[in-house]
């Protein structure tokens, strides 16, 4: 942490802050009959996302999931348009086509989100095969779940992508249950990391809800990329606060699991952190909440007071 | 009669199989401790235990395989991939293995399977949770694809379903998980490959299937007020196609119109439409008309889904072009 300036620091623990205010806004917005469909909400996980993509830059692309609120707004998504796209309106980033489930800006590097599980994984790899040819020093990054890396693809995926010394990085993030599956029920190994040596990539788990840990390690995943070095695999360990969907009241969960994560809440291991070593003050802290949480009333008032697609729309987009 | 939901409807038709017979096994991402993403599972984890409730990892082509190995020894799974937009990853082992193996090895073998599933629009899920791919399935010969509107038909066709000897792509819709109808008590079996006529009517044909038999009833009640009698023909089962109840109707209507969810062009309506042409071109006093979804992909806002999937003013409209 000594030697990550604190402009990285105070820039990652604000947008873990943008990540929280917003998911906390679309799940109050989702109660008050706002948003159709359905949401999958990030709470717990916003180091993985803010870790990693403050290694990024703006030529520099991820592949997100069902669950990309927080992928989303890390990469620089607008969190005006990001909200307007869960509404299903027409300023929406997806001009209300996609929805939660497929939130994405190719301005700032981030295609619409794959809801199939895994499926970004390959794509991600293509992303970097390109990259590769054009001799670009872009990056790819991937984010999923635990429960994609029991998918075929991604096994097809990582041997090809070792193969060809893809300039990707897999970063699987591990909050213990994909849907209402515990990963006991779901896999005979407890280390997922391990997978990466049968594919010939390094392969990393660090605790995810340290932001500073998920930074560094994602550096280094991320610089071998970048200097040809080709891919390899992070494992962040986490924990997602609220059910896997709206309407999933958790019964799958022992007692007091969440209570302990709480504690382990990433805002509050960053908040810490940035206090004890003096880098932001009680006040500062309050001050950058404040400025989170006004930022996405604005986008939620963006939201409402946009309209929605014209039917005739559907008709647009299909062809090239 | 009594009333229960589709969903429940389901439920008990798995019951009633895994009481009859102790071959009968689940496997599915989230079917045991969570009851399955729509419900239909619930409970039967407490009752049956995790060796015939099998909670998988996200592998549905490992599912789909582990299904027809377990039904080749004998066994009588039945897997759920919890939507059919993820049918894509067990497509190998559903059309390439499960479909062909009885007939690669002359007959030796059988693979005594159900595939559940289920599809659909209405929930503004997006283009990944709302497709209608039962024409992805019916163009394999090998297997069997079937398709309830009804709580009813949905009990007693997938009683049918796990005792038939060939795997079964079974797809329910997420819009009908909630509707209730009457059901009878007992052993209630629907046998495959027989359409039903959900509405007597002397003018025109109404062939289709799923949600949209519903949406086609209603579409006749406002008809049947401006004085034009639809006949409305549920298919029920699309593998093997009930062709003979259809061409009945026909004969009888003069006039046909197919409707479903699914896009217009490599939708099944196509096949029953060319089918009404081969046996009943005689008899029709206008073209076959169809109403399905536009060809795009299912669009997020409740408005766009709306526009692009076949309402009962779509299935009027047809109607009245068929009978122009
Ligand atoms: C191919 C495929 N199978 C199943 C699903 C249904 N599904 C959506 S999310 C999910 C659980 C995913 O778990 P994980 O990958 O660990 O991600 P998390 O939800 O924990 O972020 C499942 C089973 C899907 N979307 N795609």
């Amino acid at each position: 942490m000594e030697n990550i300036p604190r402009d990285k620091l105070l820039g990652i623990y604000e947008c873990m802050l943008r990540i929280r205010e917003f998911e906390n806004k679309i799940y109050y917005l989702f109660i008050d009959g706002f948003i159709p469909g359905t949401i999958h909400l990030y709470q717990g996980q916003e180091a993985v996302a803010a870790g990693v993509c403050a290694n990024l830059r703006k030529d520099d692309v991820i592949t997100s999931t069902h669950r990309p609120h927080g992928h989303a707004i890390a990469k620089g998504v607008p969190s005006g348009s990001l909200m307007a796209e869960i509404f299903g309106k027409s300023t929406g980033c997806c001009k209300g086509k996609g929805g939660s489930m497929h939130v994405g800006d190719i301005d700032v590097g981030m295609p619409p989100a794959i809801a199939i599980v895994a499926g970004g994984i390959p794509v991600a790899a293509g992303m970097a095969l390109a990259f590769k040819f054009q001799k670009k020093n872009s990056v790819a990054v991937s984010f999923f779940g635990e429960g994609a890396t029991n998918e075929g693809v991604f096994h097809e995926t990582l041997n090809m992508a070792s193969l060809w010394n893809l300039p990707v990085v897999y970063i699987c993030e591990n909050n213990l249950y994909a849907a209402s599956t515990h990963i006991e029920k779901a896999f005979k190994i407890t280390d997922i990391a391990k997978r990466a040596d049968a594919y010939g990539m390094p392969g990393r788990t660090v605790d995810g809800n340290d932001a500073v840990a998920v930074y560094s390690a994602a550096k280094e995943a991320v610089e071998q990329a970048r200097a040809g070095k080709g891919p390899s695999l992070l494992v962040c360990n986490t924990y997602r606060h609220g059910g896997h969907s709206r309407g999933d009241a958790c019964t799958y969960r022992p007692k007091g699991e969440k209570e302990e994560w709480l504690k382990k809440d990433p805002l509050i291991i960053m908040e810490n952190m940035l206090l004890e070593a003096k880098l932001l003050s009680a006040d500062g802290i309050k001050a950058m909440k404040e400025k989170a949480e006004q930022e996405m009333i604005e986008a939620s008032e963006f939201a409402k007071a946009s309209p929605l697609p014209a039917p005739e729309q559907a008709l647009e987009d299909l062809w090239a | 009669m009594r009333e229960i939901a589709y969903w429940q409807a389901l439920n008990e038709a798995l019951q009633e199989e895994m009481e009859r017979d102790p071959n009968v096994f689940l496997l599915g991402e989230d079917i045991g401790v969570y009851g399955g993403a729509y419900g239909v599972t619930r409970g039967l984890l407490e009752k049956y235990g995790p060796e015939r409730v099998m909670d998988t990892a996200i592998s549905e082509s490992a599912i789909t395989g582990a299904a027809i190995g377990a039904a080749m020894m004998g066994k009588r799974p039945v897997a759920e991939i919890m939507y059919v937009d993820f049918m894509g990853q067990a497509m190998d082992q559903l059309c390439n293995q499960a479909a062909k193996i009885r007939y690669m090895f002359g007959g030796k073998f059988k693979a005594p399977m159900v595939m559940r599933t289920e599809g659909g629009a209405g929930r503004t899920l997006g283009a990944h949770h709302s497709q209608s791919l039962e024409h992805w399935f019916t163009g394999i010969p090998g297997l069997k694809v079937v398709m309830p509107s009804t709580p009813a038909d949905a009990k007693g066709l997938l009683k049918a379903s796990i005792r038939d000897d060939n795997p079964v792509v079974f797809i329910e819709h997420k819009m009908l998980y909630k509707e209730k109808g009457p059901v009878p008590d007992g052993d209630h079996v629907v046998p495959l490959g027989v359409a039903d006529v959900k509405r007597q009517g002397k003018d025109v044909t109404v062939v289709s299937y799923s949600r949209t038999v519903l949406v086609a009833l209603e579409a006749a009640k406002i008809l049947e007020a401006e004085g034009i009698d639809v006949e409305v023909i549920d298919v029920r089962t699309l593998a093997p196609l009930d062709i003979k109840t259809i061409v009945d109707s026909v004969k009888k209507t003069n006039r046909a119109v197919v409707a479903h969810e699914a896009c217009k062009t490599g939708g099944f309506g196509g096949e029953i439409g060319m089918q009404i042409i081969e046996n009943a071109f005689d008899y029709l006093d206008g073209p076959v008309k169809r109403v399905a979804a536009i060809d795009v992909p299912i669009p997020k806002s409740p408005v766009l889904e709306q526009y692009v999937i076949p309402t009962k003013d779509s299935i009027i409209k047809a109607v009245k072009e068929a009978l122009a």
